[in-house]
C-alpha cells in the first residue's frame, strides 16, 4: 500500500537540512545567528528522518518502529524550540554582544526591566538576610 | 551480521560530517552559549544516528534509546540556559 521508495526520499531530504543547518553553525557571525540557523535546519531535518523512519516501518509492516518514530518527531517539535529560546534569552541577560553589523534589538529595553527586577529581589534577599 | 546498504552508509558519513561541524563549534566557540547550542544541536543529530541504526540492524529498541537521548538533551538544555541566565536551579 506505501511505497517504501518514497520513505528514503523523505530521509534524504532530512539528511540535506542536517548536514545545512551544521555549515550555518559553524559559518555564521554570532551565537544569535547561529542558534536561529541551526535550530530551524536540524529539527525539521531530523522530523523528516523520523518521519522517513515512521513511512518504512508502516510500509514494512511493523507499526511500533513507526509509532515510536512519530512520537520522538512530535516531542522533538516541541522541545527544540523552546530550548533555543531559553538558551538565546540566558545569553542575551548574560551580557553576549549581538553582531556588530546587526540593524535591530528588539529585546534590549525589556532585558534592561528583566535585570532592573533581579537587581531589587537581590537586595531584597540580600536584606532579609 | 547485516550488510551495509549504501544508502545508510551514506547518511552516516552525511551525519558524521554535520556532528564534527558541532564539535568544532564546541571546542572554537568564543562564548559560553556558543557552546551550548553546539551541544543542543548534536544531541539532535544522535537522534538521527538512531534512526538510521533502527533501519540499518531493523531493530526498533533503537527508536526506545532516540526518545529517552531527546528527553535527557532537553533537559540539560535547560539546566545550561538557566545556568546562563545567572538565576539559582531552584528558582
Amino acid at each position: 500500500m506505501l511505497d517504501i521508495g518514497y520513505g528514503y526520499w523523505i530521509i534524504g531530504i532530512g539528511l540535506a537540512f542536517d548536514l545545512f543547518g551544521c555549515i550555518g553553525l559553524v559559518r555564521l557571525p554570532d551565537v544569535y545567528n547561529r542558534a536561529q540557523a541551526a535550530t530551524k535546519c536540524v529539527t525539521l531535518g531530523t522530523c523528516m528522518i523520523l518521519g522517513g523512519v515512521a513511512w518504512i516501518g508502516f510500509a514494512d509492516g511493523d507499526g511500533a518502529m513507526g509509532v515510536k518514530a512519530l512520537i520522538c518527531a512530535a516531542f522533538i517539535l516541541l522541545t527544540s524550540p523552546v530550548g533555543a529560546h531559553a538558551v538565546c534569552r540566558g545569553a542575551y541577560l548574560a551580557g553576549v554582544k549581538l553582531w556588530d553589523q546587526s540593524v535591530e534589538d528588539s529585546f534590549s529595553s525589556r532585558a534592561q526591566e528583566i535585570r532592573e527586577t533581579q537587581t531589587q529581589e537581590g537586595s531584597v534577599q540580600g536584606e532579609e538576610a | 551480521m547485516t550488510t551495509l546498504e549504501p544508502f545508510e552508509a551514506a547518511a552516516m558519513i552525511v551525519l558524521m560530517i554535520g556532528s564534527f561541524l558541532c564539535l568544532y563549534r564546541i571546542s572554537r566557540g568564543p562564548t559560553a552559549p556558543d557552546r551550548t547550542v553546539a551541544i543542543d544541536i548534536l544531541g539532535t543529530l544522535m537522534v538521527g544516528f538512531c534512526c538510521v541504526m533502527a533501519l540499518m540492524m531493523k531493530q526498533e529498541f533503537y527508536m526506545n534509546i532516540a526518545i529517552a537521548w531527546a528527553l535527557t538533551s532537553f533537559v540539560g538544555t535547560l539546566a545550561l540556559a538557566k545556568y546562563l541566565e545567572g538565576r539559582c536551579y531552584d528558582a
